[in-house]
């Protein structure tokens, strides 16, 4: 396949989007809008506990009650085993503790997590019933913070949990369920040959990718053993496969139904509620519906990590940094399998250094299993590594921008894995933010206990690859019906219809895509990792080449010359002087009978890595403690963007949510574990009147790794917010704020502090 | 949720016997904005929802002959600040309606309903004690009218008992010369309950404050009126010397507890800056102009 040449046709533009007029009328179909004739409601029973074993559960009550149709508990599931599994964007896992995040087997290790669960008639019902259900517990002391879970006293919380190194475990049960260690160069040497060594710790709360659309699932059972579920998911095989592993069912005997998604950002790439309607259906022989409500799915879902963090690094009087040392310690919640590693692997991304060592350490705490959030672990880690930079700049009277550059990774520098970076476009996105009017202009005086302050921070994400499939069908006039496999989040079926339309040399209008279920398309990732535009779109791109060759056999038969003879060019086919474009040669192609489908499974994986720089500007009130954004900023590096204003979407969300989990957003505790403000009106994300109009600058460095330059842009904008806005907050009120979030009452408290 | 009755008298006096008849399984609906959230949330449990809405002295909002303006419990906030003789003469109390939710909310939530809600934070209920608004009560037993600082007894309770209905709050008419400001501290701006509320209402002659009353929310279990800090600002020069004497009383005054939405240090911080404030916004309205600083 050859690379484009950059001037393009319909890469880049701005079409209407194809879900667009359904979304804005309310016709399109989300996971809950899903119903079927004889349908009845499930509901769970979670633990009030954060930690307790279970030492019985009496369902009696709850089966003898006259609308209870029927009740499942843990034992109802095949048992698990000792094995492991894939788990979506998670690594391997072991299947115990994902089947007990499902449902509970003996032990509970976070509030929340599900005890048992009913089907009734109506949702009031199943309500009923499942405060009927009696569950001994003896209840234990929590381990809620991750420095008091690593401490050797901490009471174990998984007794079959050994700490792994390198793949050697412990003998004794840890609390660590990981430690990850990388290490290049010589870090001692590093710090000898530094002008400046300074080391500082910092910490981030756990947090919700908060998105709007409560999880659901709604199951049923054909007569031949066939499962069907339709839920709203970031991946419908995901969900199939898990499925097939939790029930032990064949993955040809199930079959998920793709729906509309409501936002997911990490935290949909897996099952909580499918197994269960599943389970209840098969008992009653009924579709089974479910859904959570906003508190459910705080207590019950998969937040983003907690994370304590340390990290020492060795300058010299010029700049240039000589060693870094980054100790990170994330909160995996009740269950291993944080996403630490990631944050090792990108904690030191944008910068240049030969002598490092990451450690990191996956702990379990009583609070909820830990899931994917966008970017995972990357926000955290990088918040930690810039916070400190943002101090080093301050010491040596330096501007971060011109640190970052001076330090900038780039073509061919060693990455935390070892390996080496391909063309990246991290230096022409620090050359685009110093150019941009926001860094060029005055920060605007601070008045009286109003204090000014401007941050920057630096972002690096992985993006990933992997199998995605894709089928092209030729319509009689000319049009295109795609088929693709990747559950559409932030618009992707249009940019993988661009990519196709790109091809095939036809405008976007006449390509119509769809997302089928796992029976009508081959295996496709999950949504996640950034890398639908590029993998999906790739699989498109090959799906339009076969399609491409098989009108140039049909054409040659039409013809009657030798295939070689035909050439095609944006979407017109010529022969010696003769020539038929798109929709002649497939209206031609219709009449001589010839049914034309496309195919594609690629599985690519030269995803290339991004950069994004991001400028904050607030304005602190100091006797309130409360922070306004003024202005916002970001830069990044999107290869080539597909399809512009999707980019800058993903910019502005990424900044919304990671300004949200600067400021505001935080899993507040009791001592005793329970979750105090599992509500929207608590738990604070920004609203609208909370954030300035977002400044985007998408800067285009082509991946060589894709036919039209794709890097992901999904992740990498939430990775600055927290790093940005706390080096704002600290230059404008004088006191380092090293702990997220940074609430008006700790602001204030700095403030007072200083004074 | 269970299975609920839902009743619509249209006379206070059949609202009272409805009310008396099924004791504390029933309570009044008004805008619903706080008692239907309540009860999906099982955070209270009612059988008897009983409608206020068609009940005419709780839709009245209305000016009397000595001045004074009758406004029914049930009168949604949207009401007020679209009403101009109320907005002019209790800007305080419109303040608070502004910001209660969302305009969405607004157009349901009531006044009434925010103050028999009895939260500590509730937003209106600052400027109704610095109004010296008084609660007209109906019930089994006739009539009883109670000042709005001595309405609220404890988070979620207040002097009403069994059968007995708030029908409507009487706001004197503030004399010449007079202003009020209400304001609160949220992180967010907007969709947020106050970590600190503060109202406040001035008499000035010349620059000479006359008569002063200052009240706080979410800083003890009842909102607070805080007598003390308006007595003292009486005989001074309304300026910020006077507003930090107030300030300070407003900050002693304050007794509140550590929660998810504030710590003590910083309501304690807040009430300060807040009373503070509200002073300089009631003093800028009293002298004619608008309240300068934000939240
Ligand atoms: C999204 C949202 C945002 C909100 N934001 C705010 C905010 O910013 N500030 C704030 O203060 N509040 C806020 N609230 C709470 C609520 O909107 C207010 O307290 C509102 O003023 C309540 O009025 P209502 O008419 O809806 O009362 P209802 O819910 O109808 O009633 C509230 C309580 O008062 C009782 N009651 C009502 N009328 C009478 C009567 N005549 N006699 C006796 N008892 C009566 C009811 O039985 C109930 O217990 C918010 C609520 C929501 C849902």
């Amino acid at each position: 396949m050859t690379a484009g040449n950059g001037a393009y046709r319909v890469v880049g533009t701005r079409p209407v989007r194809h879900d667009g007029v359904d979304k804005v009328t309310g016709r399109a179909r989300y996971g809950v809008d899903a119903n079927m004739p004889g349908m009845v409601w499930g509901k769970v029973l979670r633990s009030p506990h954060a930690r307790a074993r279970i030492r019985g559960i009496d369902t009696s009550r709850a089966e003898a009650a006259g609308q209870v149709l029927a009740v499942v508990t843990g034992d109802d599931f095949p048992d698990p085993g000792a094995g492991e599994a894939e788990a979506n964007e998670s690594g391997m896992q072991s299947l115990r503790y994902m089947a007990e995040r499902v449902i509970a087997r003996g032990r509970v290790t976070y509030e929340g997590q599900v005890i048992a669960a009913v089907a009734a008639a109506s949702v009031h019902e199943a309500e009923e019933a499942i405060s009927l259900i009696d569950v001994d517990y003896e209840v234990l002391p929590p381990v809620l913070d991750v420095r008091e879970s690593m401490q050797d006293d901490a009471p174990v919380i998984l007794d079959d949990l050994h700490t792994e190194t390198g793949g050697v475990f412990d003998d004794n049960p840890s609390n660590i369920a990981k430690h990850f260690i990388f290490e290049e160069g010589d870090v001692e040497a590093g710090y000898a040959a530094a002008d400046l060594v300074m080391e500082r710790s910092y910490s981030t709360a756990m947090v919700h990718q908060g998105y709007i659309e409560p999880h659901n699932a709604l199951a049923y059972w054909n007569q031949d053993g066939h499962l069907i579920v339709e839920s709203s998911s970031q991946g419908h095989f995901g969900i199939r496969d898990e499925l097939a592993t939790m029930l032990e069912h064949p993955k040809s005997k199930i079959r998920v139904l793709p729906a509309e998604i409501g936002g997911g950002f990490g935290g949909k790439t897996t099952v909580y509620l499918e197994p269960l309607a599943a389970v209840l259906s098969r008992k009653i022989g009924r579709p089974v519906k479910m859904t959570m409500n906003r508190t459910e799915v705080l207590i019950g879902t998969g937040p983003a990590p907690g994370a304590f963090m340390t990290v020492k690094m060795g300058v010299t009087n010029e700049g240039k940094i000589t060693a870094v040392n980054v100790d990170l310690a994330f909160e995996a919640g009740g269950y291993p399998g944080s996403a630490v590693s990631a944050g090792c692997l990108c904690c030191i991304g944008p910068f240049d250094i030969e002598n490092f060592r990451v450690d990191g350490y996956d702990v379990v705490v009583n609070k909820p299993k830990s899931h994917a959030y966008r970017a995972p672990g990357a926000p955290q880690a990088e918040f930690a590594v810039d916070a400190l930079i943002d101090e080093i700049c301050e010491e040596l009277d330096m501007d971060p921008l011109e640190f970052r550059r001076l330090n900038a990774s780039k073509e061919g520098d060693l990455r935390v894995d070892g390996t080496r970076f391909h063309p990246i476009g991290n230096i022409e996105t620090i050359d685009a933010a110093v150019a941009t009017d926001h860094w060029q202009s005055e920060l605007g005086e601070s008045t009286g206990t109003k204090r000014r302050g401007r941050g920057v921070a630096s972002g690096y994400w992985l993006n990933g690859g992997g199998k995605s499939s894709a089928v092209a069908r030729l319509n009689g006039d000319g049009t295109v019906t795609l088929l693709e496999g990747s559950m559409d989040i932030g618009g992707t079926r249009t940019s993988i219809a661009m990519q196709l339309a790109e091809f095939l040399g036809i405008p976007i209008e006449d390509v119509d895509p769809i997302v089928p279920d796992t029976d009508s398309i081959a295996f496709t990732g999950v949504t996640g990792g950034s890398r639908v535009t590029y993998a999906t779109g790739w699989a498109a791109i090959e799906a339009a080449e076969d399609l491409k060759d098989q009108m140039v056999e049909g054409l040659a038969d039409y013809w009657d010359v030798p295939a070689e003879s035909i050439s095609f060019d944006a979407g017109v086919f010529s022969q010696n002087g003769t020539s038929l474009n798109f929709t002649e040669a497939a209206a031609a192609l219709q009449e001589d009978g010839l049914e034309v489908v496309g195919k594609a499974t690629a599985s690519p994986n030269a995803a290339g890595n991004t950069f994004a720089i991001h400028i904050a500007d607030v304005e602190v009130d100091t006797e309130t403690g409360k922070v306004d954004v003024l202005r916002y900023t970001a830069l990044q590096d999107a290869g080539t963007a597909i399809y512009p204003p999707y980019v800058e979407g993903q910019m502005e969300g990424g900044v919304a949510q990671g300004v949200g989990w600067a400021l505001n957003e935080e899993y507040v505790y009791s001592p005793d574990g329970r979750m105090l403000n599992a509500s929207f009106l608590d738990y604070r994300m920004p609203t609208s009147l909370d954030l300035p109009m977002i400044e985007t600058v998408i800067v285009e460095v082509p991946n060589p790794g894709h036919p039209y330059g794709v890097r992901g842009v999904g992740e990498v904008p939430i990775v600055p917010p927290l790093a940005a806005m706390a080096n704002a907050i600290s230059n404008a009120i004088g006191v380092r704020i090293r702990d997220l979030p940074a609430s008006p009452r700790e602001v204030q408290a700095a403030v007072a502090n200083s004074a | 949720m269970r299975a609920i009755q839902y009743a619509a008298p249209s006379t206070v006096e059949d609202a009272v016997a409805i009310l008396a008849e099924h004791g504390s399984d029933a309570r009044m609906l008004a805008g619903g904005t706080d008692l239907i959230v309540q009860v999906r949330e099982d955070a209270r449990d009612t059988g008897v929802f009983v409608d206020a809405k068609k009940i005419p002295e709780l839709m009245e909002l209305s000016v009397n002959a000595d001045g004074s303006t009758t406004l029914g419990a049930a009168v949604p906030c949207h009401q007020l600040y679209n009403d101009a003789h109320f907005t002019a003469t209790y800007p305080a109390v419109t303040d608070a309606a502004r910001i209660i939710g969302s305009t969405g909310i607004q157009g349901r939530a009531s006044v009434g309903g925010n103050l028999c809600n009895s939260g500590p934070a509730g937003d209106t209920i600052p400027p109704l004690i610095v109004h010296s608004a008084v609660c007209n009560i109906a019930g089994p037993d006739g009539e009883r009218t109670v000042a709005v600082e001595d309405f609220c007894t404890a988070p979620g309770r207040n002097v009403l008992a069994d059968g007995e209905l708030l029908v409507s709050l009487t706001l004197p008419k503030p004399p010449a010369g007079s202003g009020s400001h209400y304001l609160r501290f949220i992180p967010r701006n907007e969709m947020d309950i106050a970590v600190v509320g503060a109202g406040a209402w001035l008499q000035l002659d010349g620059e000479t404050i006359t008569a002063a009353r200052t009240g706080l929310g979410a800083v003890a279990p009842t909102p607070l009126f805080v007598q003390a800090a308006g007595d003292a600002l009486v005989g001074m020069t309304a300026d910020e010397d006077a507003f930090a004497v107030a300030a300070d009383i407003a900050r002693d005054a304050a007794s509140p507890i550590d929660d998810m939405r504030g710590t003590i240090a910083h309501r304690k911080q807040l009430s300060y800056v807040l009373t503070q404030r509200a002073l300089r916004g009631a003093k800028a309205r009293a002298q004619g102009g608008s309240p300068t600083n934000g939240h």
